[in-house]
């Protein structure tokens, strides 16, 4: 940076750190994860089941207040690979993000798959939680180190649709 | 409801830093050009309306309340829109709204972004609670809905290129646009680097710094001015984690293109409007947008932006301007496509004018691509 551009302009760092409240159903959820078990929410209106769920269905306005015990099998519903470093996060590029949809779930949420040839990677694919160490394991989705393929047939994923019965 | 039209659009030069102008500057310039082609003084003004993307952008919190003397607001009301990169149209519409409302004869609406005071990709990649540090900024949400639109309808990898060069073959029509690429070509943008596969770095938008502004007044106070007509406008928006949610063709974006054109009395979007400035960040959105606005059947978008029908001599040209491609001051950028339509229906466009245009759509999405602003401006009122 030459001289002339430091005069016009001066670093400013600022820090914001805030302390989350999940709520109540998101806690009853953290609480599961903490013990390995994802347990979903379902809207008792449209039947539609959210995980992670966050406490109401978009659609319906109401309390998904009914508890759907999930596998931590499912499949992709798309991704992508990350080849450019994120300011801010430390995971080494390149990395895929994939819209990871559990079996019996209404939502996809994002998460990493590893234990696969990227170019082998496709929308539809099976895959399975790689869980860390059970002494790891906290209030966090992180409890899953990644998701990996497993030897299953893909899914259609037009199939993966809600519709209201 | 009262009829309102845009007499004046202003917008700055975009440029990667924008080190000669503080943020009041950068305001002020699109401002002074607005007025300036609306032909108003700062007493003809009964409201100021500022949109801009989120303050995690620059850093700098509530900046309507600090920009206040620069966008001349102090005695009249001011109020700030926040709808994520949709905000630039929703801003437009609200300021309109404004007019119609027959509370405020003319209104001043300007929207910004100053990217190069602090990092958009960092605010858009927090760690969320509760779950891995795996956000990659806008490009990565969206590439698995543009991998899956792929999917869906087996459309060829050149498609996202041609739009990449085409929306930067019109900016070099544009002066005020932020990349000028002379001799861009189809080889060019798919021998520059993967991004977030399946978008390379050419397919994607740039950071720019920027601000655009529009003066809105009644029919009754336009007078001999040059005037774009607003026929229709509408903002939607949908749950983001909702079951059912289609974010490839999402349903606001087609229920909200639906309430513009029959307040317009559009019946084909494809024959009846002649250009369109439509929120394409990253090139695939091209073809997606086509057909989430009803201008072609679903599986057909990639289609007509194969056969050349969106380029500026094209059956519906979009984004003569070179559109978010070449120009992203994000909070300014709906705007931006709003005024650009307006400009068009007033024969303002200059270089990239679509000759003879009489109708034009402007659009805008944000957020997860749940958040819609729209609108239609016509040369005239019939």
């Amino acid at each position: 940076m030459s001289e002339e551009e430091k005069k016009d302009y001066a670093e400013s760092p600022i820090n914001l750190e805030y302390h989350y409240t999940a709520g109540s159903a998101t806690t009853r959820f953290l609480n599961q994860v903490k013990e390995g078990k994802i347990v979903g929410q379902s809207c008792p209106k449209c039947s539609a089941v959210y995980v992670p769920p966050r406490g109401s269905c978009p659609r319906c306005g109401v309390a998904t207040n009914i508890e759907v015990p999930l596998t931590d099998k499912g499949c992709i519903e798309s991704f992508t690979i990350v080849h450019i470093p994120i300011p801010g996060n430390p995971i080494v590029p390149p990395y895929v993000c994939a819209m990871i949809r559990l079996d019996g779930a209404n939502i996809s949420f994002l998460h990493l798959i590893q234990g696969i040839d990227v170019e082998e990677i496709r929308i539809g694919m099976r895959i399975q939680a790689v869980w860390k160490p059970k002494d790891e394991w906290t209030h966090s989705l992180e409890n899953i180190k990644w998701f990996a393929p497993i030897d299953e047939p893909d899914v259609d994923v037009a199939t993966l649709r809600f519709q209201e019965s | 409801m009262i009829q309102a039209g845009v007499i004046g659009v202003g917008q700055t030069k975009y440029d990667a830093k924008r080190r000669d102008v503080s943020m009041g500057g950068l305001v002020r310039e699109a401002i002074d050009n607005a007025m300036l082609a609306a032909n108003v003084e700062w007493d003809a003004i009964d409201a100021v309306i500022l949109g801009k993307a989120p303050d995690m952008f620059e850093g700098v919190v509530m900046p309507e309340l600090y920009l206040a003397d620069a966008i001349g607001a102090v005695g009249k009301p001011v109020l700030r829109v926040h709808t994520a990169g949709s905000v630039g149209g929703s801003t437009g519409v609200i300021a309109a709204t404004h007019v119609c409302s027959g509370q405020f004869k003319t209104v001043l609406t300007v929207t910004f972004e100053k990217q190069s005071e602090s990092n958009a990709t960092w605010a858009l990649s927090p760690r969320y609670p509760y779950s891995p540090h795996i956000n990659a900024g806008a490009g990565g949400y969206f590439a698995p809905f543009i991998r899956e639109y792929i999917r869906r309808y087996d459309a060829p990898e050149h498609i996202g290129w041609k739009v990449a060069v085409k929306d930067r073959l019109n900016a070099l029509k544009n002066p005020l646009a932020h990349l000028h690429i002379p001799g861009i070509d189809e080889k060019m943008v798919s021998d520059t680097p993967m991004l977030w596969e399946p978008l390379r770095y050419l397919e994607s938008c740039p950071s720019s710094d920027g601000a655009c502004a529009m003066v809105i007044t009644s029919k009754d106070l336009v007078g001999s001015r040059d005037v774009a007509w607003i026929k229709g406008m509408a903002v939607r928006s949908e749950g983001t984690l909702s079951a059912g949610r289609d974010e490839v063709n999402p349903q606001a974006g087609i229920d909200c293109a639906k309430d513009i054109y029959d307040q317009a009395g559009i019946t084909n979007p494809y024959k009846e409007i002649d250009c369109a400035e439509i929120y394409v960040p990253f090139s695939w959105y091209e073809p997606m947008w086509l057909e989430n606005l009803g201008f072609c059947d679903l599986g057909d978008g990639w289609k007509l932006t194969d056969k050349d029908a969106t380029a500026i001599d094209g059956e519906i040209p979009f984004n003569m301007s070179g559109g978010v491609m070449s120009s992203n001051p994000i909070g300014a950028s709906g705007m931006i496509r709003f005024g650009e339509a307006a400009l068009q229906v007033m024969g303002k466009a200059n270089d990239h004018q679509v000759e003879d245009a009489k109708v034009a759509m402007g659009h805008a999405y944000g957020g997860a691509a749940q958040f819609f602003a729209m609108w239609i401006v016509s040369s005239s009122l019939d």
